[in-house]
């Protein structure tokens, strides 16, 4: 049995009818046609889905679309303004903190989260704030470097 | 738009990746994000044993499901060939590989049916639905375990468990054992690892019927080989067959293979002729995607009491799984090449036992075969220090060949290309100040601290290779375009996946033809659009790749060289920016000028024809070598057995550096694996088979807060075997890692009387040890 839902993706409403088990992950990418948002586990392990809920980084993988229903929600696709990269990606970019980027929509936004609550942390905190998105290539050092960087740029 | 030309060379310099703008944005297109009309969804439904009869298996119930389109079993795919091994050894046993599996199955994973459906969730339904009926049977997931007497056979034909034995000796190791005034054994492990790409594999097949073509997207590092060998299975022609790997999350090795789901899912498309798609779970990449490492072995080591190193013997128990993949039953012969490590031995005498086991294949995975050597290697030289209570820097320092012996010939038979071997050595102990650690360890371990010294002195066997050594094939090709706009397209037969290729074939394309780097965009992965080439994979992208392209781009230059004298009417003219100068005459031509009248000939040189395209297929003469040094400092919590790694020093060296912050990328990814290994990660099957580990909550990957600062460092000892001098980087660091690591540990834990720790260093295992010197 379908649900009506109504939502906001990057800035534009959507009314939607939706299985109630339908993931999130899933109406964002078959339903709503992003391409940003990647699963990687199913388990809510990775982060690889990660996705802002009004503002916060949750794991897409690991919610209903049901859940959503009248909430706001920001991907990756959301984050460059009229084709202005978000500070985040351009040090992401700049400090070279992705290899296959599988896991960089992710991990970009889990980023943002974690300057949005400590906009100057330390290396352990950055660790720490990242602990919960895996990245296999790059071992987190340039990644740390990105959010240093961008601390740094938003601070300045 | 004209072309602009540059005097500023870019090889050598931090340039950010020209790849990124599409990653960091979500615009990429992986294989999940392939959509087609009248798209079909395939699920999997896989064995829950080891190793079992199939009694029955009843599709009935998923095929009543709506939406469901067509149910496979066993029976439909018989015909279909077998998923292919390429590696070949004297009396190899080699298992049908069916693709479904037939009236047995040989380990947990093992693809029974496939459920096609018009939707994702209804094809997962359907296939839980599907009823299977075992006849379970005893299994064998350990191969020592498999090896002994009375084990279970895992291939009922063949029922010691012994796909082959292999044999390689070097000198006379009987005299070398004569003369040993010392000898050190040990058994060293090296664990199953699981690669654990980001993204899972996925195919997308689509058949056409009218046209006998096939599309078929996958998740690939080697795309043409895919190609030849869908091919010639399902005998569809090669030029109608168009393999494609977008954007590839990551692979480290996993995805050379070609799977039993390429297959089916062109199967399946070639039935139902439609596209279907195939996603892997992370589940079923644990359980269905390969493995790495899985080697127990046998280490005897002769030497002088002055250190001298004489004879190393070898006995390998390679857990292979139940079936070959692609290279399976190779890698432990690269284990065999890389076994002298660094060191001057003359006498080697090494065995290779291949265990047929009830899990899942081992195969390539970073590194492939050099890790484990390089472990085993760099932990019997910290054996033997201890032995002769020489400091273990110096006992390596001794043994290393010179500077001016290379090229250095092995005892088993390769020509290390060139090395410096104690410069990074020395290079990371002046970084960490070596002798006043020592000092500090001496004092620590008088108030009951625990810090231990870890070094690897590691070399590697890479670009892979010379053909004879390489049975994918071991060249590489490239092509150039020059478009009349004087744009420049680059063409590569090595398909990267997060290496970089777009940036670093840039640059040296900008480089040699002097244009600005925004000219030129590099493609892969489309064997539609790139000619045959072997891939990446065993750190020859740049080493093999990049020299075919630098090939292919002396040859334009040779021919812009005709055009520009032509057009300036000299004898004689040099390259200066992109354009041709007349040095006599202080006429010149630009770049954008000669590409145009290229295709416009009015002029034409003698003998030259129009255009400006080149392609080049490069054969290397040999390996490259590259080598460096890792030094860590542990400190460990006698009440806990939990590691902490105080510093981690890398010095590699990986000959001349195309784009340093690349290779600090693939260094940094590089040791994090390594340290997986060595601290963390292990496939664990239980008895029965059971993959315990097989899921990402129960395999413990590195995460950010678990990885310490990095402070990669390099020199640069340029390799003779390519014009580039470039020797490759991508499996430095996992190979440098694991042996510092472990050496640290036990270095700290020395004066309790340990002597060796297998791998991973887990709290518990530390612990327990702790503990038993304790009592």
């Amino acid at each position: 049995m379908k649900r009506k839902i109504s939502l906001t993706v990057n800035g534009k409403s959507r009314a939607e009818e939706v299985e109630p088990r339908l993931l999130l992950i899933h109406y964002l990418r078959e339903v709503a046609g992003l391409t940003g948002p990647h699963i990687g586990c199913e388990t809510s392990t990775c982060g690889a889905c990660t996705v802002l809920l009004d503002g916060k980084a949750v794991k897409s993988c690991a919610m209903f679309t049901v859940q959503v229903d009248g909430r706001q929600i920001t991907t990756i696709e959301g984050l460059a303004a009229n084709g202005k990269l978000d500070l985040m990606q351009e040090a992401f970019w700049n400090e070279h903190a992705l290899q296959c980027g599988f896991c960089t929509p992710g991990m970009i936004l889990t980023a943002k989260q974690l300057l949005a609550d400590n906009p100057n942390p330390t290396e352990a905190e950055i660790r720490k704030g990242l602990e919960g998105n895996v990245c296999r290539c790059t071992g987190y050092q340039h990644i740390v470097n990105a959010v240093k960087a961008a601390a740094a740029k938003a601070g300045a | 738009m004209a072309t602009t030309t540059k005097t500023e060379t870019l090889v050598g310099k931090k340039i950010r990746r020209r790849e990124d703008p599409r990653l960091i944005t979500g615009t990429a297109t992986y294989v999940d994000d392939v959509k087609m009309p009248g798209m079909h969804h395939a699920c999997i439904v896989r064995s829950t044993h080891a190793a079992a009869r199939i009694k029955k298996v009843n599709i009935k119930p998923a095929e009543e499901r709506p939406g469901v389109v067509v149910v496979f079993t066993g029976a439909d795919v018989k015909d279909v060939g077998s998923v292919p091994c390429v590696a070949q050894l004297p009396g190899l046993r080699q298992p049908h590989h069916h693709v479904l599996a037939q009236d047995r199955v040989y380990y947990v994973g093992h693809p029974i049916a496939v459920v096609v459906a018009t939707d994702r969730y209804i094809a997962a339904d359907a296939a839980d639905a599907v009823e299977v009926e075992y006849d379970v049977l005893p299994a064998v997931a350990d191969p020592e375990k498999a090896l002994a007497p009375g084990a279970p056979p895992v291939h009922p034909q063949w029922p010691d468990n012994v796909a082959f034995t292999f044999h390689q000796e070097g000198g006379n190791i009987e005299q070398a054992f004569k003369e040993a005034e010392v000898v050190v054994k040990q058994r060293i492990t090296s664990q199953r690892l699981i690669p654990m790409a980001m993204e899972t594999r996925g195919v997308v097949a689509d058949w056409h019927a009218a046209e006998k073509s096939l599309t078929l997207y996958s998740s690939s590092q080697a795309p043409h080989l895919l190609r030849s060998l869908l091919s010639n299975i399902f005998g569809i022609a090669e030029n109608r067959l168009r393999v494609i790997a977008p954007e590839v999350g990551g692979g480290f090795g996993s995805k050379i293979d070609v799977y039993a789901e390429d297959m089916l899912m062109t199967f399946v498309s070639q039935r139902i002729n439609k596209p279907v798609k195939w996603i892997e779970s992370r589940r079923e990449n644990f359980l269905g995607t390969i493995h790495g490492r899985g080697h127990v072995d046998y280490y005897e080591l002769a030497a002088k009491r002055d250190g001298t190193m004489l004879g190393l013997k070898l006995k390998i128990i390679q857990d292979l799984g139940a079936y070959m993949q692609l290279l399976t039953p190779a890698i432990p012969t690269l284990s065999v090449l890389m076994m002298p490590g660094l060191y001057k031995f003359k006498h080697i005498s090494a065995d290779i036992v291949g265990a047929f086991t009830n899990c899942f294949p081992t195969d390539a995975y970073r590194g492939a075969g050099r890790p484990e050597a390089t472990h085993g290697i760099e932990r019997m030289v910290d054996i033997l220090a201890a032995e002769l209570k020489m400091d273990p820097a110096e006992l390596r320092m001794k043994n290393f060949p010179a500077p001016d012996e290379f090229p250095f010939p092995t005892a088993t038979g390769l020509a290390y290309d060139s090395g410096d071997y104690a410069l990074p050595l020395r290079t990371a102990m002046e970084t960490v100040e070596y002798s006043k650690l020592r000092t500090e360890q001496q004092q620590a371990r008088k108030s009951g601290k625990l810090m231990g010294i870890g070094m690897s002195a590691y070399g590697e066997i890479c670009a892979f290779g010379p053909t004879p050594a390489t049975p994918t094939g071991g060249w590489e090709s490239a092509s150039v375009k020059i478009e009349p706009s004087g744009k420049v397209t680059v063409m590569t037969g090595a398909s990267p996946h997060g290496q970089g290729e777009e940036t670093t074939f840039a640059q040296i394309a900008a480089d040699e033809l002097g244009v600005d780097i925004d000219d030129v965009i590099v493609l892969h992965g489309d064997t539609l659009l790139v000619q045959y080439g072997i891939g990446t994979f065993g750190s020859r992208g740049t080493a093999i790749g990049g020299t075919a392209l630098y090939y292919a781009l002396q040859e334009l230059k040779d021919k812009i060289k005709k055009y520009g004298a032509t057009l300036l009417g000299s004898e004689q003219v040099t390259l200066v920016g992109g354009g041709c100068v007349d040095e006599r005459s202080g006429k010149s031509v630009s770049f954008a000028k000669i590409a145009a009248e290229a295709y416009r000939p009015m002029k034409l040189p003698p003998g030259a024809d129009p255009g400006l395209v080149a392609t080049k297929f490069w054969e290397p003469p040999n390996f490259t070598f590259p080598f460096g040094s890792h030094i860590v400092i542990t400190d460990i919590d006698p009440e806990t057995g939990q590691v902490s790694i105080r510093r981690y020093v890398a010095v590699d060296d990986c000959g001349k550096l195309i784009n340093p912050l690349l290779v600090a990328g693939q260094v940094h990814g590089g040791v994090a694996q390594g340290l997986g290994q060595a601290l963390w990660e292990e496939a664990v099957y239980d008895d029965n088979g059971q993959l315990v580990s097989g899921e990402l909550t129960d395999y413990a990957v590195p995460r950010a807060h678990m990885m310490p600062w990095i402070e990669a460092s390099h020199t640069v000892t340029p390799s003779p075997v390519n014009p580039l001098g470039v020797k490759g980087v991508g499996e430095a660091g996992t190979i440098g890692c694991t042996p510092a690591v472990v050496n640290s540990v036990v270095d700290a834990l020395a004066h309790l009387g340990v002597r060796h720790l297998d791998m991973p260093l887990s709290p518990q295992k530390i612990w327990n040890v702790i503990q038993g010197a304790r009592s």
